[in-house]
């Protein structure tokens, strides 16, 4: 499993180490390659996922990113960072890919926020006719005498995780990369070739109902 | 353009929330966001709790399980390394 590797791949992957990356990768370096591919794989194969009819194509077009990442190696300049790189190059590829699918839905809806999703209930707020309406009938209280312990504990870390698992696709990748794996939100737009605003508020919601979740579970006794 | 005259509601804040974080709001939207905050302890605490839900999602280690075709990227690489280099 990969859990039990002592040393965390992940120093090499961060945009100041892109450098050092390239030059290895291009030297040939298939440890510094397959860095890589347990770093980014998964996360790839969901996001192929969203523009492709079947795992299976999904699979196919990871693979062919790859492809396109060695090859592309030498003209890689580092104007973008390398992670934004990989993904831009997947997008592109997975969208050729949906075209040819002929599917029906527009890849510009894939990251559009639809409807209406209030980051908090409407029922905490004071109604209309009140002298007080918008403003908190049930005000949230601080989590400063919540003890670090708690909030750092395993419990804690494993609901927001579920939360986040359960997100509809687009939120879900998009509070990953920006606040699990800390992707600025330029790296994020553009590998994923979305607007600042949808960004925004994809992460927004995705915010929102992770806060919510652990103001529920922080409420309850510990 | 309204909005911009009255108060700011806490109902209206909290979905600004995020585009203050981000440092995405006119100047003067932010005025009207830190002046509600200064007299509402409510607004004041979601803050909060918002920025302690971004630290502790920072903690989770997005690690993920591997997925199958380690080996064929393997063999991938092999073959651009052998035509790179050749």
């Amino acid at each position: 499993m990969l859990c039990t590797l002592a040393v965390e791949p992940s120093s090499r992957a961060a945009p100041e180490h892109d450098a050092e990356l390239v030059q290895a990768l291009r030297a040939g370096d298939e440890t510094a390659f397959m860095e890589l591919v347990e770093r980014y794989q998964a996360q790839m194969l969901r996001i192929a996922r969203m523009y492709v009819a079947t795992q299976a194509v999904a699979e196919e077009v990871v693979q062919e990113a790859w492809v396109g990442v060695l090859k592309g190696l030498d003209a890689f300049e580092g104007r973008s960072s390398l992670r934004t790189w990989i993904f831009r190059i997947l997008v592109n590829i997975a969208k050729t890919r949906g075209v040819r699918e002929k599917r029906s839905t527009p890849f510009s809806s894939l990251w559009s926020p639809e409807g209406d999703e209030p980051a908090v209930e409407p029922g905490r707020f004071l109604p209309e006719g009140d002298r007080w309406a918008h403003h908190w009938a049930d005000a949230p209280t601080s989590w400063e005498g919540v003890p670090e312990d708690r909030l750092l504990s395993a419990e804690t870390l494993a609901r927001i995780h579920g939360v986040i698992e359960a997100l509809p696709p687009n939120q879900r990748e998009v509070i990953r990369m920006r606040d699990v794996l800390g992707w600025s939100s330029r790296e994020v737009r553009n590998a994923l070739d979305i607007s600042e605003t949808n960004q925004r508020v994809l992460l927004h919601r995705a915010r929102s109902k992770v806060r919510r979740a652990l103001e529920d579970y922080l409420s309850e006794a510990p | 353009m309204s909005a911009h005259d009255r108060d700011m509601d806490c109902d209206e804040l909290v979905e600004l929330v995020t585009d203050y974080l981000e440092e995405a709001l006119e100047a003067s939207e932010r005025a009207r966001l830190e002046e509600h905050l200064a007299g509402c302890d409510g607004c004041t605490a979601y803050l909060d709790q918002m920025r302690t839900t971004i630290r502790l999602t920072g903690m989770l280690t997005g690690r993920e399980v591997p997925v199958e075709g380690r080996e064929e990227l393997l063999r991938v690489f092999r073959a651009w390394r052998s035509g790179s280099t050749s």
